[in-house]
């Protein structure tokens, strides 16, 4: 294959330019499908990481209540609840030396409306935590402090609020700093802004940032009422490779210290094997996506090798023609092969091109993320794809007998 | 491509040799050709034999069904006799397989045909060069031997005309010119006026006449008096023998009707 065999593959292909578009359309469509579902795909897998990471790194959270609680557990596991015992418990680096930092949390009981300045939004997150709820969440502020250990201890009446709900009282416009240092009228008491913290936009299934953080000795003192019960605990791994021992030594401690619970009495999640099984799906939706992509890659192919048997016929005489002034076998089957590869090449490259092109919208709410072994692997199929499928009609022009293609009329 | 590349001098016959005579271009001895077996069996050609010596002009005549198109497909290495044998310019044809009679029809033989049978939507310059595009030669030589071979039919001033931009003579005299173009032994021309008016025929006739004092031999299929009577030796068919053979001007000689005029018009 050189240079003149390319410009007269060329000079083929543009010969009939509306057929030789809607072949690479064929090729085109499946290349550029490849390389957009499988970003979906990827894309998928990042978001879904993401939101995970979100929640903080090595975390497990750790509820009362098991999954399928309702039929086996009975009435004393379904009253079980964790206790600040529990979370003192957890703590002790004797029993569990893989858990790093152990944070309560508590909801306050129904929704709570925030007001100020004649502005009241219902807040989506009313949380009491302790002061290593920022560091174990990732919840840095962007503006103010987060509330201390001695804030807890006392019982202070602050705040820290995420952006959302500074928007709601403030309007899109307004300044969410400009709230720090202002008492905010959460549900029945009055509450000092101390910090604003760093916006993290959604999760996919809420609003991470409208949320309000308080110290969980004040909301109990003023809205949930102090029972010593801890509606979730967050418990943060000593490492990556942490979560499983920390895990199995949540289960077991909290077993130990509650009578007649089996291990279905608590709910442990696991952030890191989340992820794992996150991504085991990713996998399986892409390599999914991928197939039925490469089966559109196949058909456009075959369209190939249509428009290619189409030509070899309708350029019969001039095959004729062509050894009979001295053309080889090898010469009309480069040709036709050329001309075949020509057309998948240029559909792929087109369909790199769309594929680059489409991967740049939003798809149904996910941002694709071009992989570039995608893009090589879609490529080098079309090319394939284009040889193998122009084998068939190539060697058929470079079979036929001279004095029969020159009679062809 | 071709793999043996050819340089121009490889086109180019060797010198003549005193002590030993060329090959005559054409040798045939009792070559037959049969289509189909058994009861539908067709003899197109039976026990022909025909030699052709080198700078003469020949006109195969016969009606349709003569066997003179099977004779010429023959000739022209596009197709295979059943038996006999033939050699053109001393090579054994028979002997030889696709890829080898490719190369033959490429460097002894230029088809000029009925229909012209240039590739459409390609340049004069382009059909011209294709043959020696298929014998590997360089762009740059053989860009000059096209140019050269369609000056010498006139049409130096059309060189990046397509076909269906040339008259029909015009589109004759550009095979014509890739017929010439790679100095073959023989041109063979297949009804080469059939689709063509009368001043179109003349012109045609007039480059034959031209090419045939230059020394190439020339054979011309025809059905038509007009065309045969340029030849310098007329052979008729009839029921695939040859009836009729006989010799109007000597082999060295002019062609009998050769024009005073030898440059054509274009």
């Amino acid at each position: 294959m050189n240079l003149e065999s390319i410009q007269m593959a060329l000079r083929g292909i543009v010969a009939n330019r509306m057929r030789s578009a809607l072949t690479m359309l064929g090729i085109l469509i499946g290349v550029g499908a490849v390389i957009i579902l499988v970003a979906v795909g990827a894309g998928s897998a990042t978001k879904t990481r993401k939101s995970l990471e979100a929640l903080g790194s090595n975390t497990l959270t750790v509820s009362a209540g098991g999954f399928g609680q309702g039929n086996r557990g009975g009435t004393q596991s379904r009253n079980l609840q964790i206790t600040d015992a529990d979370a003192v418990a957890l703590s002790d680096k004797l029993q569990a030396p893989d858990i790093a930092a152990v944070v309560p949390t508590i909801t306050g009981g129904g929704s709570v409306t925030a007001a100020a300045d004649g502005a009241s939004a219902t807040v989506g997150q009313f949380l009491g935590t302790s002061e290593a709820y920022s560091a174990v969440r990732n919840a840095p502020v962007e503006a103010g402090t987060f509330f201390t250990a001695a804030d807890v201890s006392n019982h202070a009446s602050v705040v820290v609020i995420g952006t959302t709900v500074a928007k709601n009282l403030l309007g899109a416009t307004g300044d969410p700093n400009s709230l720090i240092g202002q008492p905010v009228q959460f549900g029945s008491h009055s509450l000092t802004v101390i910090g604003v913290l760093k916006t993290k936009g959604s999760n996919g299934f809420q609003d991470q940032d409208d949320i309000a953080l308080v110290p969980y000795t004040t909301v109990r003192d003023n809205y949930t009422g102090n029972t010593g019960t801890i509606s979730q605990l967050i418990v943060q791994a000593s490492g990556g490779n942490a979560t499983g021992p920390a895990q199995t030594e949540i289960t077991t401690i909290l077993q130990a210290r509650h009578k007649g619970s089996t291990a279905n009495s608590f709910r442990v999640l696991n952030q890191a094997s989340l992820l794992q099984t996150a991504n085991a799906n990713n996998r399986t939706f892409t390599v999914l996506l991928g197939s039925v992509a490469a089966i559109s890659l196949l058909v456009g192919g075959i369209g190939v090798m249509n428009i290619m048997l189409v030509t070899v016929t309708e350029r019969t005489r001039e095959i004729g023609i062509r050894k009979a002034i001295g053309a080889r076998t090898s010469a009309i089957l480069s040709q036709f092969l050329t001309e075949a590869v020509l057309l998948s090449v240029l559909g792929g490259l087109l369909g790199i091109a769309a594929g680059i092109g489409g991967s740049r919208f939003n798809i149904v709410g996910v941002q694709p993320v071009v992989q570039s072994y995608s893009i090589i692997l879609a490529f080098a199929v079309a090319v394939a794809v284009g040889l193998f499928f122009g084998i068939y009609p190539a060697s058929r022009a470079a079979k036929l007998r001279p004095i029969d293609a020159l009679r062809y009329e | 491509m071709s793999k043996s590349a050819q340089t121009p001098a490889a086109f180019a016959e060797p010198a003549p040799n005193a002590s030993r005579p060329r090959p005559p271009v054409i040798a045939m001895r009792n070559v037959t050709k049969t289509y189909g077996v058994g009861d539908v069996e067709v003899h197109a050609l039976r026990a022909t034999t025909l030699t052709i010596e080198r700078s003469d002009y020949i006109a195969i005549m016969g009606a349709s069904g003569s066997g003179k198109s099977t004779l010429m497909n023959i000739l022209g290495c596009l197709d295979v006799p059943t038996s006999g044998r033939y050699r053109l310019a001393g090579i054994d044809v028979s002997q030889l397989d696709g890829d080898a009679v490719a190369d033959i029809r490429n460097r002894r033989i230029g088809f000029v045909f009925q229909s012209f049978n240039l590739i459409p939507r390609t340049t004069a310059l382009a059909n011209v060069e294709m043959p020696l595009v298929y014998g590997g030669m360089k762009r740059a030589e053989r860009r000059e031997l096209a140019v050269r071979a369609l000056t010498r039919v006139g049409l130096d001033h059309r060189l990046h005309y397509v076909p269906n931009q040339l008259s029909g003579g015009q589109q004759q005299r550009v095979a014509i010119a890739r017929a010439i173009v790679t100095n073959p032994a023989m041109i063979l021309a297949d009804e080469p006026t059939g689709a063509l008016d009368s001043t179109s025929t003349a012109e045609v006739l007039a480059i034959f006449d031209e090419l045939n004092i230059e020394g190439r031999t020339v054979v011309v299929i025809t059905h038509e008096d007009e065309v045969a009577r340029h030849a310098k030796r007329i052979i008729r068919l009839r029921d695939g023998l040859i009836v009729d053979d006989t010799r109007y001007a000597p082999v060295d000689g002019l062609p009998p009707h050769a024009s005073n005029s030898l440059e054509p018009a274009s």
